[in-house]
């Protein structure tokens, strides 16, 4: 069997864009509806919030009305009388988590700043930071009881604005907390609001720069956004009588769900179970939990189900938003084009605590390019904002906006075509990179080639304050774990159990990748995501993993089944199972053959039941390139950016179900489009959130925008018998970029700071 | 606490009667009352649509009406759109052109379409936009929603024919 994975990589391998010869896939490429379809059309999926059981009981939460205070006292005494209350927990009712870290699959994480953002232990660090929760017999009593819960504060100084932060007089989040670099050693003398200074070289810059015949230094800003995920946070906790806690709960991972929550609490991870809802979309914002120990708590006191819901103020207020930012990015270049100097200082706030998306954010700021002298500098900023989580290639989207501006004023300078110019300089395999060792075989040329030879590129572009612009953009895509199990049925159909849980389809994706390898019909899999205590250890549905990495798992069970079936064909025909072949379904040894579903008809006289296994681990990351073409028209009285025409063009490796793959591109681009005109986060002089509405946080409708077009491009990746890189987060890191770009075009002024709003544009055009 | 109200309605064409409190809205009686939780809640203020039910036949943010209001009206919610043993066209168009991704906003979606669509059978690309604009989804880039609701008003138009 391992030889037809060899076969089959070397054949999925073979060059294609779109146009050129592929492997002949039966299901793969093709757009079966999915499997969760019926239900999820009919109200009938079992959403977090649609959880009901005998008993159940509601919490709500008691947020800090403060950006940053001293939590002096806290009286509950009245809530615990209010006819209806059953519980009322605060971090009192937390272990004691000080000095204990925990690896949660991203690296090393401080449980005291995990423990205190779920629950303030003595401080608050944003309006909006939990402080008590209260479970009752129905939301309306929670709510008036969390009313009764006196806290008394100490208001202190905050700030929300990374470089304000940065200032040596800024008030100080965590006394705790000094600079470290990256590899952990303490640079800074006192204790700083910028935990970790990031320095990433190569070359010499200063001979680079000095060679250059143009160099352009230029400065961006962007806000701070939301993910903006539709569905609240909700979970339901359950602290049985025997001391098992079942948490129902809207996550992208089941597992770290479940450590998260064992970590806080101090209990052992077997001691938990998580039941995966279907979840109403993440982003990266449902990783970290937040509601699961809290309403396990309050479960554990009053011995009862616990359900907690958030508002979307509390959405808001209370979860990750993706960094604000501030990026200086300098290129040099000569007179040919070629990039031969890039300087980079980018400056991200990780909300509350440290840890956020700075890391990445230096990575992808050159992804695009060959550059072979380059510093890239870092710093992860705690200020008085929601502790960020990750959203949609975290961090890459506002380096991106910062490198294709100057990319593209570049080009401008050297008068030469902006995609010529980043074909000049695209990475291809072998090209070293910022971080990570040399590239694999990559897709950027070809999407660049693309990208020059859409229609829409070459299409003429007529009228007043119009303007076109394009940006290139990456991100990783990375592997981890996943776990797979799949059981043959007499009816010739497989039962699937996967971990990763299905934000936007991959139940599907996954499932068909299984039956492409056992020559079925995608819809004669049946694919299930399970709970904790059902499935092998998967890591989170997010770093655009799951259709690549739980695709390998289910592509591997596919192998297993193959050979078991061999073995049991073997002892129907009476012959060796080395003789047995297997083809498009059907299994053949000499003049005899017989289809995987007759077969699989037969398997009860044949011995054991067939039950396929993986587990996979894959090493990302997979690479995922894309670009993005943009027509705007801007509204000289108003300022207002309307978006003519959208083409978004990606590398996917291998689109195993295409719509998919154009649904994620469409999507994330307009999640960029929303990052890029209207989103962000206000403050008031009390660094309070003044926004927190979908009506004054204004994402996106179906009136704000045209059709978006997708260019599926295709150079597999080698890592992946089917050729599978992931496709979910890229489409976000060039909206705001190629849309700046085209606004520029379209009024000479270039846009520095996100977002590119009304009042923002109609001023910069003024000045 | 003052007593429950008594509330008698029609659900889906089927005569209800259920008891609320005078603060509880449509939406948390369809949801807790009566365990109808295909409608969404996904702002409780009217902004995202996810709770879309027809309200005699206009659709309304159920999370904006209150229980009571329900008294002697005719309620179509997500969980009334599909016929006895099939899909109507707008759900089975929604999935053959791969209108949604997480699917929390999708029964908020296709009860607006459906509204749509019964008054105004032949929509413009732009009366789509303009008519589904109440409904946020933050998944498809509104693409595939918007490609759905034109094959589905396609559909509907042959089978009238």
């Amino acid at each position: 069997m391992a030889t037809d994975a060899r076969k089959e990589t070397a054949a999925a391998s073979a060059k294609s864009n779109g146009n050129g010869q592929q492997k002949h896939y039966k299901v793969i490429g093709t757009r079966p509806i999915r499997h969760d379809g019926a239900d999820k059309v009919t109200g009938r999926a079992i959403y977090g919030n649609d959880v009901q059981m005998a008993g159940l009981l509601y919490g709500k939460v008691l947020r800090s009305p403060h950006a940053q205070a001293i939590i002096k006292h806290i009286d509950t005494s009245a809530a615990e009388k209010l006819p209806g209350v059953h519980a009322v927990v605060t971090a009192a009712d937390l272990p004691d988590l000080k000095d204990k870290w925990a690896d949660l699959g991203e690296g090393r994480v401080n449980l005291a700043h995990l423990g205190a953002n779920v629950l303030a232990h003595g401080k608050v660090y944003y309006k909006g930071h939990a402080v008590a929760a209260v479970a009752a017999v129905n939301a309306h009593v929670a709510e008036e009881a969390v009313k009764l819960i006196q806290v008394e504060y100490e208001p202190l100084p905050s700030v929300t604005w990374v470089l304000d932060a940065m200032k040596p007089d800024a008030p100080i989040l965590h006394p705790e907390v000094y600079t470290e670099d990256l590899v952990g050693q303490r640079i800074s003398e006192k204790p700083s609001n910028a935990s970790k200074y990031l320095l990433f070289e190569a070359g010499d810059i200063e001979k680079g720069f000095a060679s250059a015949d143009v160099v352009i230094e230029r400065e961006f800003k962007t806000a701070s956004v939301h993910q903006g995920y539709i569905e609240p946070q909700v979970s339901t906790a359950l602290w049985n009588q025997d001391g098992h806690l079942t948490i129902w709960t809207v996550t992208q991972g089941s597992f770290t769900a479940r450590q998260q929550t064992a970590e806080l609490l101090q209990i052992p991870v077997s001691q938990v179970t998580v039941v995966p809802c279907e979840i109403g979309g993440g982003f990266g914002g449902k990783i970290p939990v937040y509601l699961e120990p809290v309403a396990a708590l309050l479960s554990r006191k009053c011995g009862r189900p616990v359900k907690m819901s958030m508002t979307r103020a509390e959405v808001f207020e209370g979860t990750g938003p993706t960094p604000g930012s501030f990026v200086r990015v300098k290129l040099g270049a000569k007179k040919d084009g070629r990039i031969v100097a890039g300087h980079a200082w980018l400056a991200y706030d990780a909300g509350a605590f440290p840890g956020g998306m700075i890391g990445p954010g230096c990575m992808c700021v050159f992804s695009c390019y060959d550059i072979p002298n380059y510093r890239v500098e870092g710093y992860d900023v705690v200020l008085n904002k929601p502790k960020t989580a990750a959203y949609r290639a975290p961090g890459a989207t506002q380096a991106a906006f910062a490198a294709e501006q100057v990319v593209d004023e570049l080009a401008e300078q050297l008068k030469i075509d902006p995609i010529e110019l980043r074909l000049k300089n695209a990475v291809k395999e072998g090209a070293k990179r910022v971080g990570w060792p040399d590239y694999p075989k990559i897709g950027l040329i070809e999407t660049l080639e693309a990208t020059r030879n859409h229609p829409h590129y070459k299409a003429p572009l007529t009228g007043n304050n119009r303007g076109r612009g394009v940006a290139a953009g990456f991100w990783f895509n990375i592997g981890l774990k996943s776990s797979a199990s799949a059981s043959v049925n007499p009816d010739g159909t497989v039962t699937l159990i996967e971990g990763s849980t299905d934000i936007g389809g991959t139940r599907t994706s996954v499932a068909m990748q299984l039956a492409e390898t056992l020559g079925i019909a995608a819809e004669d899999v049946h694919p299930h995501v399970a709970d904790t205590d059902s499935v092998g250890y998967t890591d989170v549905t997010g770093g655009s993993r799951v259709t690549f990495a739980t695709g390998l798992a289910a592509y591997h069970c596919g192998l297993d089944i193959r050979q078991q079936m061999a073995e049991r064909a073997a002892t129907l025909w009476e012959c060796k199972p080395e003789d047995v072949t297997f083809e498009d379904g059907v299994f053949k040894a000499k003049d005899k053959s017989i289809s995987f579903k007759e077969l699989a008809g037969k398997l009860g006289e044949l011995g054991a039941p067939v039950i396929g296994r993986a587990s996979v681990d894959p090493q990302g990351p997979t690479n995922g390139f894309g670009t993005n073409i943009v027509d705007v028209e801007v509204d000289p009285d108003t300022g207002k950016v309307t978006i003519l025409r959208y083409t978004a063009i990606q590398d996917a490796g291998k689109a195993i179900h295409p719509a998919y793959v154009e649904g994620q591109m469409q999507g994330g681009s307009v999640q960029g489009i929303g990052w890029a005109l209207n989103e962000e986060y206000f403050f008031d002089d009390q660094n309070r959130m003044r926004n927190a509405s979908f009506l004054d946080y204004r994402m996106p409708t179906a009136l704000d925008l045209p059709m978006i077009d997708t260019l599926i491009v295709e150079v597999p990746n080698p890592a992946h018998p089917y050729g599978v890189r992931g496709v979910g987060e890229t489409p976000i890191v060039c909206p705001p970029a190629a849309i700046a770009n085209a606004i520029y075009r379209a009024t000479g002024v270039r846009m520095r700071e996100l977002p590119m709003s009304p009042p923002k544009v109609w001023a910069a055009m003024r000045k | 606490m003052t007593k429950k109200a008594h509330i008698s309605t029609t659900i889906n064409g089927e005569p209800v009667e259920f008891l609320c409190e005078n603060r509880q809205s449509l939406l948390e009686v369809l949801r807790d009352v009566l365990q109808l939780t295909g409608s969404k809640e996904g702002c409780n203020n009217g902004n995202c649509g996810a709770c879309t039910v027809l309200l005699d036949g206009e659709p309304v943010n159920s999370c904006l009406v209150l229980g009571v209001e329900a008294e002697g009206a005719n309620i179509t919610t997500i969980e009334g759109i599909a016929e006895e043993s099939r899909l109507h066209p707008i759900q089975q168009c929604f999935l053959e052109n791969a209108a949604l991704q997480c699917g929390i906003c999708t029964p908020g979606f296709i009860v607006a379409a459906k509204a749509l669509l019964d008054r105004n059978p032949n929509p413009s690309e732009h009366e789509i936009r303009f008519e589904l604009a109440g409904n946020l989804c933050r998944c498809t880039g509104y693409d595939k929603i918007v490609r759905a609701v034109q094959a589905a008003a396609k559909n509907l138009q042959e089978v009238a024919r």
